[in-house]
C-alpha cells in the first residue's frame, strides 16, 4: 500500500526486537470480545486512479459557483482568490506542520499568525485579535461567552438582523452555558430595536453589520447605549471585503468584533473549512478565547513569537479555561494573511468598492424587473429583494435558465415567515452578462 | 551565471574556526533575518489588479470608512518571497518524523489536497440549490456510512469542526438526552486525571461541574475509584481509549457497564483511534459517543493548527439529539434535515453555520477509498508496531513509564533516566532539534513525571524510526555523560535559539505597532 512504508520483512524484524512472536501480541489488552477478526464490509484499498475516478464523478454531480451567473452569498461569497494563495499554502512546511508548540522550529507559522493578528485588528478597528476560530459563528458564539465572563451577567440580546445560522450556533452553545438569551423578531432594518430591549441585566448585545439582509448600518448609537448600561456590543460581520469600505467595528464603539473570513483567500468549500475572526479591546485579552501568538526574544536577543497567554487555554488551564479550542483554523488564516497582503490597503479598498459597484448595477437591473421590490435601504455587496411567489420556487425555475439566483431567506430561517425574500449578493466576480442574464430570466419566468 | 572555478581553489581554507559564528545581518545562511510585512513599506503597494468600479459609494454616507486601516500591501514576487522564506523556518512532517505524541503527525497524500480542489467540491456555495449539490451530500453521507461501519455505531454528526468541537457535541447530546428523561440535574462529568485538557474543559464549558478518577499504577482508569464516584449526579464519563499513556483500557467494557448501570453516558476521546481502526469497534465497547478527528487518524493536513474536522459517532440512546443539519437520502435523491424540520424535533441545535468542514471530508474519504478495509486495519497494526519497536529500542537508555506489556500506538516514557543529569525533559526535547527532529509531546500526561510521549505513526519507515532512535540513544548517552551545555542551551541550530515564553506573557505584545522611529502609514484617500 503506497502510504505504508514497513515491508512485511520489516515487520518480521521489529516484531523479533519487540519480543512478540505476532502482532495480535500487541493488542492483547484488548477485550477478546472486542477484537475483530474479519475485514468490515467496507470496499478494499485501491489505487490513485481508482479513488480519482469516484471523486470526480461525485464532484461532476455538483454545479460549482464559477459554471455561470452565481448570486448567493448569505455569509459565504464568491470572490477571486490569487494563484499565488494556493501555491503557498499548499508548501509541506506550512501544510504538514502542527500547532506551533515548539517555537524555534514554527518561526513561518508564527510569524504569519502575528501578521494575521495585526491585520484582523486593523480591519476591525479593535486592539487585538487572536489567531482565528473555527469560523464566524463559533466566533459569535464565544463572544457571547466572553461577554458573560467580562460583565457576569447572563442576559445577551440577539439582533433579529444576526444570520439565523449564527443565532441558532449561539442559542446552542449559551443554553448550555446556562444564559438566557433574547432573539428578536427577524426584520429587514432590524439593528436599532436592540435599544429597548438593553437593561442592567445585559452582558451584550449582538449587531450583524452588513446584516443577513445585506443592510449596513452605524452602530455608534447601540454601542453607547449599551456601554451606558455596563453591557458590551459585539459586532457581526460575514462578508470581511466590507471592512475596506464600511468604517470599522471599532470606530463605531464595538468591544468585540467577529467576523467570517472566508471571502478573503479561503474560497467556498461547501460551507467549510472557513475562518472565525476575533477581535476585542485590550483590557478583555485575558478573557479572550483561542490562541494568541505574541512577540518576544530568543536567547541571542534576536525578536521571535511565541503562543502566548495560554494560563487561559485548556491545556493549561483545563476546567478553568477560557474555551474548550484546540484546533483552530491555522492554514485558513495563512491563506487570508496572504491574500490580505497581496491586496494591502489600496487593493482592498479597490476590491470593496468594486463589490459594491457591482452590486449597485445588480440592484438597478433588478429593480427594473416588474414585480420585483428591493427591501435592503443600505448595502454593500448584497441585499435583499421581494419575488413573486416563493423565493425557493423562483430559484429553481431560473436554474433552468443557468442562473443560480441567490438565497431564499426561507432556506436560513423556515418560520420567519418571508418565503417571498431571495437574498442576492454580486462581487468582483460577477460580470455585466451575468447581471443581464438574471434579470433576463427573472423578467421571463418569475414576473 | 555559476562561478568559474578553473583554477580557483574551492576547498575550506584551513585554520576557519570550527563553530558557528553569528552573521553581520541577522541571517542564518540562507534563511533570512525575514522582516513583518509591516516593516516593508508597502502603505500604498498592491500585489492584485482590478478594474475601476462604475459606480460610487454616495448611496452610503458617512457609513464609509475614511481613516485609514493600516495594512501593508506587497507585490506578488514580494509576497512569494516574503511567505517561501517563513515556510522554510517550520518544522513539518514531510522534512522528518514528527513525533508528537496524542497528535497523529502522519503523511498527508496530496491526491487528497487535489481531491479536494475539484471545482465541484472547492467552488461549491453552502447554499447553492440543493439540486446541485447532490454530489456533496452523496459524499457527506458515504463518509458517514464509512465512520458509522468503522466504528460500530449507528449515527454520526458531521459538522463539529475539530476534536474539541466534538467532545462539545457530544456533551450537549447527552445533556439533551438526560434533560429529556428527567434526569437534567445530573451535574457531574468524571475524568481521568491523564485526561486531554479539552474533556475538562469542554465539561466546563457546557456548564457541568468536572470531578477526577484516579489512575492504577499500571495506567489505566481505576474501576474501584470509578465505582465509588459514580452517583446520580453524574451525567457522563470522558475517558480516552487507547488512553494518554498509549495503553489499551482493559477492563473498558466494564467501565462502560458500571457507568451504564449508574445511569450515566460514556463520551470516548477519539483521539487516538488510529491505534485501532479496523481492528477494534468503539461500539463494542459500549461507548455512547466518540469524536474522530479526521485530521489525525484520516490524514487530514494539520496545517500548521488546523483547520481539523471532529465528527461524533453516537449510539442509538443518543442519536435523537444529533446537532442539524444532517443527510438524508431518499426517492428524490439526497437532502439535508434542518432544525425546523419534524425528523429534528429532539436535535440539541445548531453547531455550525451551514453544514461542516467540506474540504476536510472529502479528503478523508479519498484516504478511506485508498486505503480500504485492508488498509486501515493495517494502519492500526503498524502504528502499533512503530510504537512499540521505539519502546523497545529506547527502553536501554530511556525509561519507559509503564514497561510491563505492549503499548499502543505510543511509547510513554518518563524522566527518572534524567536524574542527576542536570537534564530536563525540556532541555532534551530542545536537543533534539539540532539533531533534525521535532520534539516529542512533553509533560502530558500529567501523571506521569516530566512526561515523554512518543507517536511515530505508520507512515514511517524502519530506516526513519531506526534514525530516530539512534538520535534520541546518542543524545540520552550524552545526557548521562555530562554534556549538559548540549541541552540547557540547545537549540543551537535551528532557525532560533530558544525563545522567552515568559517574556512574551508578562508584557504581551500581540500585534506590530509602529516603533516611535518609524514612519507612521501615511493616510490614504478613500477611493
Amino acid at each position: 500500500m503506497r502510504y505504508l512504508p514497513l515491508t512485511p520483512a520489516d515487520r518480521t524484524e521489529m516484531l523479533g526486537v519487540i519480543g512478540a512472536a505476532t502482532i495480535d501480541d500487541l493488542f492483547v489488552d484488548v477485550p477478546a470480545a472486542a477484537r475483530k477478526a474479519d475485514l468490515f464490509d467496507l470496499p478494499l484499498h485501491a489505487g490513485e486512479m481508482e479513488v480519482e475516478r469516484e471523486l470526480a464523478a461525485l464532484a461532476a454531480k455538483n454545479r460549482p459557483a464559477g459554471a455561470g451567473p452565481f448570486f448567493c452569498g448569505a455569509g459565504a461569497y464568491k470572490h477571486h482568490v490569487p494563484a499565488t494563495v494556493d501555491h503557498i499554502i499548499q508548501r509541506s512546511e506550512f501544510l504538514t506542520s502542527y500547532t506551533p508548540y515548539q517555537p524555534e522550529i514554527a518561526q513561518g507559522t508564527l510569524q504569519v499568525l502575528f501578521e494575521f493578528q495585526t491585520q484582523v485588528a486593523a480591519l476591525t478597528g479593535l486592539d487585538v485579535a487572536n489567531a482565528s476560530m473555527y469560523d464566524g459563528s463559533t466566533a459569535c458564539a464565544e463572544a457571547v461567552m466572553m461577554a458573560q465572563r467580562v460583565t457576569r451577567r447572563k442576559k445577551a440580546v440577539l439582533s433579529g438582523g444576526l444570520h439565523p445560522h449564527y443565532a441558532a450556533v449561539t442559542q446552542t452553545i449559551a443554553h448550555a452555558e446556562g444564559m438566557d438569551i433574547t432573539r428578536q423578531a427577524v426584520a429587514i432594518d432590524a439593528e436599532a430595536a436592540v435599544l429597548s430591549a438593553i437593561d442592567a441585566e445585559t452582558a451584550c448585545v449582538v449587531v450583524q453589520t452588513p446584516n443577513v439582509f445585506g443592510v449596513v448600518t452605524d452602530v455608534s448609537k447601540i454601542a453607547e447605549a449599551a456601554h451606558a448600561a455596563g453591557a458590551l456590543l459585539i459586532v457581526v460581520t460575514t462578508e470581511a471585503v466590507s471592512y475596506g469600505l464600511l468604517k470599522s467595528p471599532g470606530e463605531m464603539g464595538a468591544d468585540i468584533a467577529v467576523g467570517e473570513g472566508q471571502s478573503i483567500g479561503v474560497g467556498l468549500n461547501y460551507g467549510g473549512p472557513y475562518i472565525g475572526l476575533f477581535a476585542a479591546r485590550e483590557k478583555f485579552v485575558r478573557q479572550m478565547p483561542g490562541r494568541l501568538c505574541g512577540q518576544t526574544v530568543d536567547a541571542d536577543g534576536a525578536r521571535g513569537f511565541v503562543l502566548t497567554l495560554s494560563t487561559r487555554e485548556q491545556h493549561i488551564r483545563r476546567e478553568k479555561a477560557t474555551s474548550n479550542i484546540c484546533t483552530n483554523s491555522g492554514l485558513c488564516a495563512l491563506a487570508f494573511t496572504i491574500h490580505m497582503t497581496l491586496l494591502g490597503e489600496r487593493g482592498l479598498r479597490q476590491l470593496a468598492a468594486l463589490n459594491h459597484s457591482r452590486a449597485r448595477e445588480l440592484r438597478e437591473a433588478l429593480a427594473a424587473v416588474p414585480g420585483v421590490e428591493i427591501l435592503s435601504p443600505r448595502f454593500f455587496n448584497e441585499f435583499a429583494i421581494r419575488v413573486p411567489g416563493k423565493a425557493a420556487d423562483v430559484v429553481e425555475v431560473l436554474l433552468a435558465d443557468g442562473v443560480v439566483a441567490g438565497v431564499p431567506f426561507s432556506r436560513l430561517d423556515p418560520k420567519a415567515g418571508m418565503d417571498d425574500v431571495l437574498l442576492v449578493a454580486a462581487t468582483e466576480t460577477t460580470t455585466r452578462d451575468d447581471i443581464a442574464a438574471f434579470a433576463k430570466a427573472l423578467k421571463g419566468r418569475a414576473a | 551565471m555559476a562561478m568559474s572555478n578553473i583554477g580557483r581553489p574551492t576547498q575550506p581554507q584551513a585554520g576557519g574556526a570550527a563553530t558557528a559564528h553569528a552573521s553581520l545581518t541577522g541571517a542564518r545562511g540562507l534563511l533570512q533575518d525575514e522582516a513583518l510585512i509591516f516593516e516593508m513599506d508597502g502603505w500604498d503597494k498592491t500585489g492584485v489588479d482590478f478594474e475601476p468600479p462604475s459606480q460610487d459609494a454616495s448611496d452610503l454616507g458617512d457609513l464609509v470608512r475614511t481613516a485609514p486601516i493600516g495594512l501593508p500591501g506587497l507585490s506578488e514576487p514580494e509576497a512569494m518571497r516574503h511567505f517561501v522564506r517563513l515556510s522554510q523556518k517550520n518544522h513539518a512532517i514531510d522534512l522528518a518524523l514528527y513525533p508528537l505524541g496524542s497528535c497523529t503527525m502522519k503523511h498527508n497524500p496530496r491526491l487528497n489536497e487535489k481531491m479536494a480542489r475539484l471545482a465541484g467540491f472547492g467552488d461549491l456555495h453552502p447554499m447553492s440549490p440543493l439540486s446541485t449539490t447532490q454530489g456533496a451530500l452523496e459524499l457527506m453521507d458515504r463518509l458517514a456510512h464509512w465512520l458509522k461501519t468503522l466504528t460500530g455505531m449507528p449515527a454520526v454528526a458531521l459538522s463539529p469542526k475539530a476534536g474539541a468541537h466534538g467532545e462539545l457535541c457530544g456533551l450537549l447530546a447527552i445533556k439533551a438526552a438526560h434533560e429529556a428523561k428527567g434526569q437534567g440535574h445530573r451535574r457531574l462529568v468524571l475524568v481521568p486525571t491523564s485526561a486531554h485538557g479539552t474533556n475538562p474543559a469542554t465539561a466546563a464549558f457546557v456548564g457541568y461541574d468536572v470531578a477526577e478518577i484516579a489512575q492504577t499504577p499500571d495506567g489505566r482508569v481505576d474501576l474501584a475509584d470509578l465505582a465509588t464516584k459514580l452517583s446520580p449526579d453524574v451525567a457522563a464519563i470522558m475517558v480516552t481509549n487507547p488512553n494518554t499513556c498509549g495503553l489499551f483500557e482493559r477492563d473498558i467494557i466494564e467501565i462502560a457497564n458500571l457507568t451504564h448501570a449508574a445511569g450515566a453516558y460514556f463520551y470516548c476521546d477519539g483521539a487516538n483511534f488510529n491505534a485501532i481502526v479496523g481492528r477494534v469497534r468503539p461500539g463494542d465497547l459500549g461507548v455512547d459517543a466518540m469524536h474522530i478527528n479526521l485530521h489525525k487518524t484520516f490524514s487530514t493536513p494539520h496545517g500548521g493548527g488546523g483547520p481539523g474536522a471532529g465528527p461524533v459517532v453516537l449510539s442509538a440512546a443518543l442519536a435523537p439529539y444529533a446537532p442539524t443539519p444532517w443527510v438524508v437520502s431518499s426517492g428524490e435523491g439526497f437532502k439535508l434535515v434542518e432544525e425546523a424540520q419534524d425528523e429534528a424535533a429532539a436535535t440539541f441545535g445548531r453547531m455550525v453555520a451551514f453544514h461542516g468542514q467540506m474540504g476536510m471530508f472529502v479528503r478523508a474519504y479519498a484516504y478511506m477509498l485508498s486505503h480500504g478495509t485492508d488498509g486501515l486495519r493495517q494502519v492500526a497494526e503498524d502504528a502499533v508496531l512503530n510504537a512499540n519497536y521505539i519502546k523497545a529500542k529506547l527502553s536501554p537508555v530511556m525509561t519507559p513509564a509503564f514497561p510491563d506489556g505492549p503499548c499502543m500506538h505510543e511509547a510513554l516514557f518518563d524522566d527518572s533516566w534524567l536524574e542527576g543529569t542536570g537534564v530536563t525533559t525540556l532541555d532534551f526535547a530542545k536537543a533534539m532539534i539540532d539533531e533534525g527532529f521535532h520534539p516529542m509531546t512533553m509533560y502530558f500526561p500529567l501523571v506521569v513525571h516530566g512526561a515523554m510521549l512518543i507517536e511515530p505513526t505508520e507512515t514511517e519507515s524502519k530506516q526513519e524510526l531506526d534514525r530516530f532512535c539512534h538520535a534520541l540513544t546518542l543524545l540520552a548517552q550524552a545526557a548521562k555523560a555530562g554534556d549538559v551545555e548540549r541541552f540547557t542551551g540547545a537549540p543551537y541550530l535551528a532557525p532560533m535559539r530558544r525563545l522567552d515564553e515568559t517574556l512574551a506573557a508578562r508584557k504581551p505584545r500581540l500585534t506590530w505597532r509602529p516603533e516611535p522611529t518609524t514612519v507612521a502609514p501615511a493616510p490614504m484617500a478613500a477611493e
